[in-house]
C-alpha cells in the first residue's frame, strides 16, 4: 500500500485548504474540479486555458499602462476645474506625513496589478509555445500567486464609482477614458482567474 | 469517507497541491516550505489581530477627509463622513462606506477571534460552517481598502483652489494599516486546522 503511495506521489492531489487527498483523474467530472469537502477549486479543464490566459494579462498590460496617463475623472466648479490620472490618486498623499500611504496606494492599484500580469505573461507564454520554462518562472509563478490578495484593481474601480457619487454633490463630474480601461482590465482579470489551473502550471513548469 | 494527506503520512504542498512523504520541509516541485499543519500560526493570527485592533481604533477618531469649501471647512470621521451623506439623501453610498469600513472590519475582528479561538478549544459550529466564515473573511477583507481609496480619489482630484479642496486625514494611513494587519492576521491562519476537528471527531464516534 504505502509502495503504491510512493510510486504514484504525482498523481495524487492535496486540496490546499482542507488537505483531503484525491487521485488525480477521480475528482468530480466537469469543467471545475473541486474539493469534496470544503468545495476548493483543485483544477480548471480547459485545452485553450493558456492561450485564453496570455492574450487577456497581454491586453490587461498594454490597457493599464495607457489607463495610468489618461485622466479617469475630471470635475469642475465654480470655474475651476481638474482631472485626475490614476497616478495622482496613487500619489495623493505624496509629501505629506502620509508619504506612506502613497507607496501603499501605488503598490496596491498599480505595481502589484502590473508585476502580476508581466509576471504572468513570463511564466506562462514559454509553456503555451511548448517550450522549456524561462529560467526563474517557478519563483516568478510563486510569487504572482502569493501576491494575489494584495492586487486591487477591482477594489480600486469600485472606489471610483463611490467617489463619483460622493463628488456630484459639490461638481459637476465626467468620466474619463482611463476608468472605462480599468474597468475592461477588472473583467479580463476575471477572466483569467476563471480558466487558470494552477496545477497544470505547476506541472508545466516540472518539466 | 475524506482521507486526508496527513492520514497517509504525508505531507501537502499548500502552493501547488503536491505531496512528499513525511520528512520533506520543502516542495520540490514549487519550492514552497511545507507543513503538514502550521501549528505555530496561531500566534501569528493573535499578533496581527491586536495590531489590527491598534490602527483600527485612531481610523475611527480621527478625520479622515478635511473638506474646504469657499465659505465652509468641516472634518469628518469614517462615521460622520456617512451620517452626512445619508443625510444629503445618499442612503446607497453611506451604506456601502459603512458596511465596508465599519461592519467588515468589526465583523472581520470577531470573525477571526472566533476561528482562532475554535482551532484551539473547539466550537459548536461544524468545520464546514467555519471554513465558509473563514473564505467570507479571506474574500470580503481586502475590500475594506475601498475607503482609502475613495480618500485618495476626493484628494487628488478636488484641487480647485479657492472653489473647494480635499486633503487626507491622519485616520486614512491608520485605516488602511488596520486593513493590511488583518489580512495578514486571516492569511496566517491555516485553514487545515479547522478541518482536523472532524479528524478527530470521527475516530472518537467509531472508538
Ligand atoms: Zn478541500
Ligand atoms: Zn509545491
Amino acid at each position: 500500500m504505502d509502495q503504491t503511495i510512493e510510486h504514484g506521489l504525482d498523481t495524487l492531489i492535496a486540496c490546499p485548504k482542507c488537505d483531503a487527498l484525491y487521485r488525480v483523474g477521480t475528482v468530480n467530472k466537469g469543467d471545475w474540479g473541486r474539493c469534496e469537502r470544503c468545495h476548493t477549486r483543485l483544477f480548471t479543464r480547459r485545452r485553450d486555458a493558456g492561450l485564453v490566459i496570455i492574450s487577456t494579462a497581454f491586453a490587461s498590460t498594454v490597457l493599464v499602462i495607457a489607463a495610468l496617463f489618461l485622466p479617469f475623472i475630471e470635475i469642475k466648479r465654480l470655474g475651476f476645474s481638474n482631472a485626475a490620472t490614476i497616478v495622482d490618486a496613487a500619489l495623493a498623499f505624496y509629501g505629506g506625513p502620509l508619504f506612506g500611504l502613497s507607496l501603499a496606494v501605488v503598490a496596491l492599484i498599480i505595481a502589484l496589478p502590473l508585476t502580476r500580469l508581466v509576471l504572468t505573461l513570463y511564466t506562462l507564454t514559454p509553456l503555451v509555445l511548448d517550450r522549456r520554462p524561462w529560467p526563474g518562472a517557478k519563483r516568478a509563478f510563486r510569487f504572482s500567486e502569493a501576491m494575489r490578495p494584495w492586487s486591487m484593481a477591482e477594489i480600486f474601480v469600485v472606489g471610483c464609482a463611490v467617489s463619483l457619487i460622493k463628488l456630484t454633490d459639490l461638481a459637476r463630474v465626467e468620466i474619463g477614458p482611463a476608468f472605462w480601461m480599468f474597468v475592461s482590465v477588472v473583467v479580463l482579470m476575471a477572466v483569467q482567474n476563471m480558466v487558470m489551473c494552477r496545477w497544470s502550471v505547476w506541472k508545466a513548469l516540472d518539466r | 469517507m475524506t482521507v486526508t494527506a496527513r492520514e497517509k503520512g504525508l505531507i501537502a504542498c499548500r502552493e501547488c497541491a503536491r505531496v512528499w512523504p513525511v520528512g520533506h520541509t520543502r516542495c520540490e516541485v514549487c519550492g514552497n516550505a511545507i507543513r503538514s499543519r502550521d501549528t505555530q500560526c496561531l500566534q501569528k493570527v493573535w499578533a496581527w489581530w491586536i495590531a489590527g485592533i491598534i490602527a483600527y481604533i485612531p481610523a475611527n477618531l480621527y478625520p479622515m477627509l478635511k473638506t474646504r469649501t469657499l465659505f465652509h471647512t468641516s472634518e469628518d470621521t469614517i462615521i460622520a463622513g456617512a451620517l452626512d451623506l445619508a443625510t444629503h439623501g445618499a442612503f446607497g453610498i453611506a451604506a456601502i462606506i459603512l458596511i465596508a469600513s465599519v461592519a467588515i472590519p468589526l465583523g472581520k475582528f470577531f470573525a477571526i477571534a472566533y476561528l482562532a479561538l475554535a482551532v484551539r478549544r473547539g466550537a459548536t459550529w461544524p468545520p464546514g460552517r467555519q471554513y465558509i466564515l473563514y473564505e467570507v473573511v479571506e474574500y470580503i477583507g481586502r475590500w475594506s481598502m475601498i475607503d482609502v481609496f475613495v480618500v485618495a480619489i476626493l484628494c487628488s482630484l478636488v484641487q480647485l483652489n479657492v472653489a473647494a479642496s480635499i486633503t487626507p486625514g491622519i485616520a486614512a494611513l491608520t485605516f488602511a494599516l488596520s486593513v493590511i494587519f488583518t489580512m495578514l492576521s486571516a492569511q496566517s491562519l491555516d485553514p487545515r486546522l479547522i478541518w482536523d476537528r472532524i479528524e478527530a471527531q470521527e475516530t472518537k464516534d467509531t472508538a
